[in-house]
C-alpha cells in the first residue's frame, strides 16, 4: 500500500509545554523526557469515526438533555462554530462532547465539593456531530466561575470542556473555550499555558448579536483548528 | 495558514463528559467504554491492565485513556485503512476509553491486534496506540503499547528501534494469565526513572 500521508506536526507553538510551573498538578504529571518523534503509519492517521447514532440530537441541547422536573437555572446561551483544519477546510463528522460546570460553578462529579448548589435540571455534558460544513450549535447555560486549589485565591475564568475527534487519532484534541472580557483570563494557570496571546485569544469565543436570539438567548461563536494534511491521498496518486 | 488550537488539559471533572457509560451504564454508538470485544469478536481475547502512576510514583486516579486498534487481522475500520484483503470484523471497532480509578487502575478487554504496515511497507509488531490525559497535562500523551509474546517482530518494528534501548521496555507489555484470562501489564509512568516513552506523533 502507499504511504498515508501524514497529518502536519503538532504544532508545538500552540499547544502548552507539558511542564508548567504555575499549574501545580504539572509538577508531578509532566513528561520530563523529550518526546520521541515518529513518522505517520495507518496506526496513527486513523481513529475512531462516528455517526449520527453516537450523538443523538437531544444532546446538543443542555437545557433539556437532563432536565427532571423542570429548567436548569442560569443564562442560556448558543455556543457554535466550525470546526476547520489548518487549510480553512471544514472537518465534517467530527465528534464533539463538551462538559462544564452549571450557572454556580458546580460540576456533577463526586470530587467536586464546592460549596455551590448542584442543580437537578443540569448535567453540563452534551455532544454533536459537525455538519458537512464542519458546523456544530449547543444550546447551554452559561458556566460560573469556580474555586480551585492551585493556589491561594485561585478561581477558573468560566469555560466549557471541549474534546475533538478529527479524521485521524493524531488530530484528537481537548481543549476549553472560554467568554471574552472574563477577568479572570489573565490570571488563571490553565488558560495562561497556552503559550503566546495570539493561542490564548483564539481560546475566546466571540459575542455574537447575529447568533444571539431575541427573547431567548446570547449567542457566542468559537472555531476550533485541527491539525491539517498536506494533501489527501488522492491529490496525491 | 491557520494556527491549531492549544490543548487544554481535560482537568478533573470530564466524567459526564467523557466516560458517563461509567456513571449510569448507558454508552453512546461508538464509544463502547473499556470492554471493545463482544464475545463474537474473533481473535485472542485479552485484558490490557495497569496504573497510571506519577513523579512520586503515587497512582494518579483522575486520568483518562483512550486506546485505538487494528482488529486481530490487522485492520483499522477507517475509511484510510483500504486493504480489502485482509477482513474487517462486524464486531470489532478499534476504540476504547476508561478513567483509572480511585487506585490509579484501568482496565481494557479488548483482543490482540494483527500486525499492520508501517511505512514503505515494513510490517509493523502488533501494537495498541494509547493516549494519556489528566488534570495536571495541559497537553495529552501519546505512547504505544507492544507485546511481550511479540520478541522477533519487536525486534525488527521501526518505532521500537527509534528508541533506545534503556527505554524501549517501557512499551512492552509483560503477558502474563490470570482468572483464566490473558492479561498484559502496562504501567504507565508520567515521569521518574521509568518514565513510559511518549511520542511526537
Amino acid at each position: 500500500m502507499v504511504d498515508p500521508v501524514p497529518y502536519n506536526t503538532r504544532d508545538w507553538d500552540v499547544h502548552p509545554a507539558y511542564d508548567y510551573g504555575p499549574y501545580a498538578s504539572t509538577r508531578l504529571r509532566a513528561p520530563k523526557q523529550p518526546l520521541v518523534k515518529i513518522d505517520h503509519t495507518l496506526s496513527e492517521v486513523t481513529g475512531p469515526s462516528f455517526g449520527p447514532d453516537s450523538a443523538p440530537e437531544l444532546e446538543a441541547d443542555l437545557t433539556r438533555n437532563a432536565r427532571i422536573n423542570g429548567e436548569p437555572l442560569g443564562e442560556r446561551i448558543i455556543v457554535t462554530g466550525r470546526v476547520l483544519d489548518e487549510d480553512g477546510r471544514a472537518v465534517p463528522n467530527a465528534m464533539i462532547e463538551i462538559w462544564q460546570a452549571n450557572s454556580c460553578g458546580r460540576y456533577i462529579h463526586e470530587i467536586d465539593q464546592h460549596d455551590a448548589p448542584l442543580d437537578p435540571n443540569f448535567t453540563g455534558a452534551g455532544r454533536t456531530l459537525t455538519d458537512d460544513d464542519g458546523r456544530y450549535t449547543f444550546l447551554t447555560i452559561r458556566p460560573g466561575a469556580y474555586p480551585w486549589g492551585n493556589h491561594y485565591n485561585a478561581w477558573r475564568p468560566a469555560h466549557i470542556h471541549f474534546s475533538l475527534f478529527g479524521p485521524g487519532f493524531a488530530a484528537r484534541l481537548v481543549t476549553q473555550m472560554y467568554f471574552p472580557g472574563d477577568p479572570l483570563q489573565p490570571i488563571d494557570p490553565i488558560f495562561n499555558g497556552a503559550p503566546s496571546r495570539e493561542a490564548m485569544a483564539a481560546l475566546v469565543s466571540d459575542f455574537s448579536i447575529d447568533i444571539t436570539q431575541p427573547e431567548w438567548a446570547l449567542g457566542f461563536t468559537w472555531d476550533i483548528v485541527l491539525r491539517g494534511r498536506n494533501a489527501t491521498p488522492m491529490e496525491n496518486q | 495558514m491557520a494556527k491549531q488550537t492549544s490543548s487544554q488539559t481535560v482537568g478533573p471533572y470530564f466524567a459526564y463528559g467523557l466516560t458517563p457509560g461509567e456513571l449510569t451504564g448507558i454508552n453512546y454508538v461508538g464509544f463502547t467504554g473499556n470492554c471493545l470485544a463482544s464475545p463474537e469478536t474473533q481473535g485472542e481475547h485479552i485484558v490490557i491492565h495497569g496504573h497510571v502512576i506519577d513523579g512520586e510514583g503515587a497512582p494518579v486516579n483522575d486520568a483518562m485513556l483512550e486506546i485505538w486498534q487494528a482488529n486481530a487481522a490487522g485492520r483499522y475500520r477507517h475509511s484510510e485503512d483500504e486493504r480489502d484483503d485482509v477482513a474487517l470484523d462486524e464486531t470489532f471497532h478499534g476504540f476504547g476509553r476508561t478513567g483509572t480509578d480511585r487506585n490509579g487502575q484501568y482496565r481494557f478487554d479488548t483482543i490482540k491486534p494483527g500486525p499492520v504496515p508501517g511505512r514503505g511497507n515494513v510490517l509493523q509488531a502488533p501494537h495498541v496506540i494509547l493516549c494519556v490525559f489528566a488534570r495536571g497535562m495541559l497537553s495529552h500523551a501519546y505512547t504505544r503499547m507492544y507485546f511481550s509474546d511479540e520478541a522477533d517482530p519487536n525486534e525488527s518494528d521501526p518505532v521500537l528501534n527509534s528508541v533506545e534501548d534503556v527505554r524501549r521496555p517501557t512499551l512492552i507489555a509483560e503477558r502474563s494469565r490470570s482468572g483464566g484470562q490473558t492479561v498484559y501489564w502496562f504501567d504507565i509512568h508520567l515521569q521518574g526513572d521509568r518514565e513510559t516513552v511518549f511520542f511526537d506523533v
